[in-house]
C-alpha cells in the first residue's frame, strides 16, 4: 500500500481532457434548508451535478432545520425543488441514485441533542452510503447564527478532521458589515475551521462570464498592450437590478446596496479587470495578484463629489406601478438605507495611476445588467473635419456577465455615403441564449469545487478584509456627514442625479447599459 | 424557417444566407465552427440533424448536411437552409446531392465553410474507410466516426485502428466516458495498491467494450481480458483486480451500475447509455487530437479475448456468444 501523496492514479492523464473531475466520496450538510437559495439554487445544483455524473456514487445529502420533517417528507421538498428549478432534464435513475443519500435533522440551533443527531446521522451515512467520513456545512443563514452553529459543530465533534478525511465550511454573503466586523466573523470561522477549509461563496465568480475575463485577458495578445493608464480613459462596473426589495426587509435594512454589492461582487470584478497576469492559475497564484491588487486600491476623495447613494421612490416602471423602499413591507419609514449606491476607486500602480474605476449598483434601475465596460482615450488627433468626427464616442470593450452574455466592442466606422462621417458601431460577441443554457449554472461549479476542495474561486480572508478597507472610509463618511444626501431617484430610472455629477465633474459619463 | 432551394448553387445559397442575415439579424454571428455531417440521404438523415441541432445549442454553429442521394440520377443539387426554431442554435444547409455530383460533395462543402473557425466531419452511420484522406474529411480538423452504427461494429473498431490519424475520434469511445470516470474515481481513493489484473465483459458486437478493455490496457500496463456477456447491453461489468481485493462496476440493465470495493458499502451508479446528442456535444468541446483514444486503438490487439469466465447462461442460445438477431438493432447504439 502506497500512501496519498505518492499515489499516481494510472487511470488519470493530464493528456486525457474528457474525464471529468468526480468528486470523492462525501455529505454536504444544509443549514437553513428550507429558505429560499437552498431550494431554487442548491437542491437543483446538487441533482445537475449528479445528472452530469460528477457526483460520488455515495453522495450524502443532509438537510438541517427547525421543521418537523421525516427523511421523506424533506425528500419530497428536494424533488419538488429539483422538478421545478434544476437545469437539466429530470431522470428517474439518477433521482432515485441520489434520494438513496438524502436525510433530514430536525432541530434548532441551539439544540445540542439536534447535533449530536446530526453526528450519527453523518456516522451513519459514512458506513451505509460509504462518505468516507467526508463531510462539508453549507451555512445558508443569517451570520448572527454563525458562532452558534459553527461552536455546536466543534462541541458535537464535527469540525475535526483525522488523516485522510475532510470537512469544509461554505459561507454566503454578507461576510460581515464593515472591517472589524469581518475580522470577527473570520476569527469566529477561523477558531474552529482552518481557513483553507473555509469557502466563501461569491457566485458571480463562478459565472462563465467572469472566468472568462481572465482567458480574454490572458490568452490573447490583443488586448494586454493597451490594457494601461496610456490607453484606458476609464472602467465602469455596473450590477443594475430592475427589481426591488418587498420582502427583504430583514436582510436589507440597514445594510444598503454599497455592503450588499460593491463590497463583493463590484471588488472582485475590478480585482479580476486590473490585476496583473498571474504566474500560474494556481489558486494561491491567482489570489496573489487579486490581494496585491485590491491592497493599492483606495476609494478617491473627496467622496462628496466621487461618491453617490440614493434610494427609489415609487412609480411606474416597465408597464407596472411599483412602491417606493419607504412603502416596501418591512421597512422603517424613515429608513436611511441606500439602494443605489455608486464609488469612485483609484488604483496606485504604474499601470493604472489616473484611471478612474466607476462602480455602482442599484435596485429599481431602468433594467437589469451587469456589465464591466473599460473606456478608452479619445486617438490623440483626428485626421478629419470637425464634422466628421461628431458622433464618435470613445472606443470601449464591454464584458457583459448578465444577461446576454458576451463581450461587445465599440468602435467608430463610416457611415455609407459620399461624406466622410464617423459614427460608433458595435461588434458583438454573444455567448448566445441557448449556448449559456448548456453551460453550468454558478452555484453547480462553486459546489463542484467545495467537494473537490478546489479553492480558486473562493475570496479568501485577506480578500475580504481588504475589500472592507477600500469601503469603509466611504462608508463612515456618509455615516458622519450627510453628504452626498441620500438623494431619492425614481424607480426605473438609472439612480440618482449625484450619480451622474460624479462622472461628469471629469466630463466623462455613465454608459447606458 | 425552412427555405428550399431546388436545383440550385453554392453561391446561390451563400447569398441566400447573406440576405437571411440581413432581414433576419445576426443569426450567422457568433458561430464556433462548421459541422459537416455527411450521410446517404434518407430518413435517417433527420435524425442526424436532430443530434446537431441540440448539440448546437451548447457550441452555435453552421451545420452542413452531405445527403448522397441516386447516383443514376442526373448531376443536380438541391439545398435547404433551416434557420431559427427550425435549427436550434445553428444554421442548418442542408446538401443533396445526386448523379456524378454525390461523390463530389466536398467541392459543395468548401464555399459554405465559416472562415477561420475550427471545420469538424462527422459520419453519423457509414464512415469511409479511411476518415483523414477522405475529401471531406480532409477539410476538417476533427473526424466524428460511430463504429456502433456500421453493419460490423467491431471490423469497423479494427478498421479506426489501422487507419487513425491524428483528430480522429469515434462515438464508440465518447459513450465510455462516464465508465471511464467512474473507475479513475474509484482508484482516487485508498487503498493505493497497483492492478494487478482486469476484465471487461460486453456484447459481443459493442465496440465499446473493446475500447474500454484497450484503454485499461495501455493506462494499467496488464492485459486486459475482454468477455462476452451472455444478457445486458452495451458494456455490463468491469473487474479491477488488487491484492486487497477487486473494485467491480457493473450494469446489468444498462441504466443503472453498482459498484463495490472492499471495505466499502456497494454503491448504486447512474451510468445511463449516452444519447448522440450527448456524445456530439462532448465531441466538439474538444477539437484537439485524442491522444488518449489514439493509445487506446493501439493497445487494442494487445486486449486478450476470453470466454465467460463469469457464465451464467441463463438463454441456451446466448451461450455462444452472439447476441440474438432481434436485440441487434438496439444493442448498435449502445454504450
Amino acid at each position: 500500500m502506497t500512501s496519498s501523496d505518492k499515489w499516481r492514479n494510472p487511470l488519470r492523464d493530464a493528456a486525457d481532457k474528457r474525464l471529468p473531475r468526480i468528486a470523492g466520496p462525501s455529505a454536504l450538510v444544509i443549514f437553513g434548508v428550507t429558505g429560499d437559495l437552498s431550494r431554487k439554487k442548491l437542491m437543483p445544483a446538487i441533482y445537475d451535478l449528479a445528472n452530469r455524473g460528477l457526483l460520488p456514487p455515495g453522495f450524502g445529502l443532509v438537510g438541517f432545520a427547525r421543521r418537523d420533517w421525516a427523511d421523506q417528507d424533506f425528500m419530497e421538498v428536494v424533488h419538488d425543488a429539483v422538478k421545478e428549478h434544476a437545469r437539466t432534464p429530470f431522470n428517474e435513475h439518477v433521482w432515485s441514485q441520489l434520494a438513496e443519500g438524502i436525510r433530514f435533522v430536525q432541530g434548532t440551533f441551539d439544540d445540542d441533542q439536534a447535533f449530536d443527531n446530526l453526528a450519527s446521522c453523518l456516522a451513519a451515512l459514512d458506513s451505509e452510503r460509504g462518505t468516507g467520513g467526508n463531510h462539508a456545512f453549507y451555512l445558508s443563514i443569517p451570520p448572527s447564527a454563525f458562532p452558534t452553529v459553527i461552536n455546536q459543530l466543534k462541541r458535537a465533534g464535527l469540525a475535526q478532521t483525522s488523516r485522510d478525511q475532510w470537512r469544509r465550511v461554505v459561507i454566503e454573503k454578507p461576510f460581515g458589515h464593515d472591517l472589524s466586523s469581518a475580522k470577527e466573523l473570520n476569527r469566529t470561522v477561523n477558531e474552529v475551521f482552518p481557513e483553507e477549509s473555509v469557502f466563501r461563496i461569491d457566485h458571480y465568480l463562478g459565472k462563465e462570464t467572469v472566468q472568462n475575463i481572465l482567458a480574454l485577458r490572458f490568452a490573447n495578445q490583443l488586448y494586454e498592450p493597451i490594457w494601461n493608464s496610456n490607453y484606458v480613459d476609464h472602467v465602469q462596473i455596473t450590477m443594475a437590478e430592475d427589481i426591488g426589495l418587498g420582502g427583504r426587509a430583514g436582510y436589507y435594512d440597514g445594510i444598503g446596496a454599497t455592503r450588499d454589492v460593491i463590497q463583493n461582487h463590484l471588488l472582485q470584478l475590478l480585482a479580476l479587470i486590473a490585476m496583473e497576469e498571474p504566474v500560474s492559475f494556481k489558486p494561491s497564484d491567482l489570489r496573489a495578484e487579486k490581494v496585491k491588487i485590491l491592497s493599492a486600491t483606495r476609494p478617491a476623495q473627496p467622496f462628496e463629489e466621487t461618491t453617490a447613494r440614493g434610494q427609489y421612490t415609487g412609480g411606474w416602471q416597465g408597464g407596472q406601478k411599483v412602491p417606493g423602499l419607504l412603502e416596501e413591507g418591512g421597512f422603517s419609514p424613515e429608513s436611511k438605507t441606500e439602494t443605489f449606491g455608486a464609488i469612485t476607486c483609484e488604483i496606485n500602480t504604474r499601470r493604472w495611476a489616473g484611471v478612474p474605476f466607476f462602480l455602482r449598483t442599484g435596485k429599481r434601475l431602468g433594467r437589469r445588467v451587469t456589465e464591466v465596460a473599460v473606456v478608452f482615450k479619445r486617438a490623440p488627433h483626428l485626421p478629419f473635419d470637425d464634422t466628421a468626427t461628431e458622433e464618435l464616442g470613445q472606443n470601449a470593450l464591454v464584458v457583459r456577465v448578465q444577461p446576454d452574455e458576451g463581450v461587445t466592442i465599440r468602435f467608430g466606422s463610416k457611415v455609407p455615403g459620399n461624406t466622410m462621417e464617423v459614427r460608433d458601431v458595435t461588434m458583438d460577441f454573444g455567448y448566445g441564449h441557448s449556448f449559456t443554457e448548456s453551460s453550468p449554472e454558478a452555484y453547480e461549479r462553486l459546489l463542484l469545487d467545495v467537494l473537490l476542495g478546489e479553492p480558486s474561486l473562493f475570496p479568501k480572508n485577506d480578500e475580504v478584509e481588504l475589500s472592507w478597507e477600500i469601503l469603509d472610509p466611504v462608508l463612515d463618511f456618509w455615516a458622519r456627514k450627510d453628504e452626498p444626501a441620500l438623494e431619492k431617484y425614481k424607480a426605473g430610472t438609472w439612480g440618482p442625479p449625484s450619480a451622474d455629477a460624479m462622472t461628469a465633474r471629469t466630463g466623462r459619463h455613465w454608459r447606458r447599459p | 424557417m425552412i427555405i428550399d432551394l431546388p436545383s440550385t448553387t453554392t453561391s446561390q445559397i451563400n447569398s441566400r444566407l447573406v440576405r437571411l442575415r440581413d432581414e433576419g439579424g445576426a443569426t450567422t454571428l457568433g458561430r464556433v465552427l462548421t459541422l459537416v455531417i455527411v450521410t446517404e440521404d434518407g430518413q435517417r438523415t433527420d435524425a442526424a440533424i436532430d443530434a446537431a441541432n441540440d448539440a448546437s445549442r451548447e457550441h452555435p454553429c453552421r451545420v452542413i448536411v452531405v445527403a448522397r442521394g441516386a447516383r443514376q440520377a442526373a448531376p443536380r443539387l438541391d439545398a435547404q437552409i433551416r434557420v431559427g426554431g427550425d435549427a436550434g442554435a445553428s444554421e442548418v444547409v442542408v446538401l443533396r446531392l445526386y448523379g456524378e455530383l454525390a461523390k463530389e460533395g466536398a467541392s459543395c462543402v468548401m464555399p459554405l465553410l465559416l472562415p477561420d473557425t475550427p471545420v469538424v466531419a462527422w459520419w453519423p452511420f457509414d464512415a469511409p474507410v479511411s476518415p483523414s484522406k477522405d475529401p471531406i474529411g480532409q477539410l476538417a480538423q476533427r473526424r466524428i466516426t460511430d463504429a456502433a452504427a456500421e453493419k460490423n461494429p467491431i471490423k469497423a473498431l479494427e478498421s479506426r485502428r489501422a487507419h487513425y490519424a491524428p483528430g480522429d475520434t469515434d462515438l464508440a469511445w465518447t459513450r465510455l466516458t462516464l465508465w471511464r470516470a467512474m473507475l479513475a474515481a474509484s482508484l482516487d481513493l485508498p487503498p493505493y495498491e497497483k492492478i494487478i489484473e482486469a476484465e471487461v465483459t460486453g456484447e459481443a458486437d459493442s465496440p465499446s467494450t473493446d475500447l474500454l478493455a484497450a484503454w485499461l490496457t495501455d493506462k494499467l500496463k496488464v492485459p486486459a481480458r475482454r468477455f462476452k456477456a451472455t444478457s445486458g447491453e452495451g458494456i455490463v461489468q468491469v473487474r479491477l483486480g488488487r491484492a486487497s481485493g477487486d473494485v467491480d462496476l457493473i450494469r446489468p440493465d444498462g441504466k443503472v451500475g453498482t459498484l463495490s470495493q472492499p471495505g466499502q458499502p456497494s454503491r448504486r451508479v447512474a451510468l445511463q447509455r449516452r444519447s448522440i446528442r450527448d456524445c456530439l456535444a462532448e465531441e466538439l468541446r474538444r477539437l484537439d487530437p485524442d491522444e488518449v483514444y489514439a493509445a487506446a486503438l493501439k493497445s487494442l490487439s494487445k486486449v486478450a479475448k476470453g470466454r465467460p469466465a463469469t457464465a451464467k447462461p441463463e438463454t441456451p442460445e446466448a451461450t455462444n456468444g452472439a447476441a440474438p438477431a432481434s436485440k441487434k438493432s438496439k444493442a448498435k447504439a449502445s454504450s
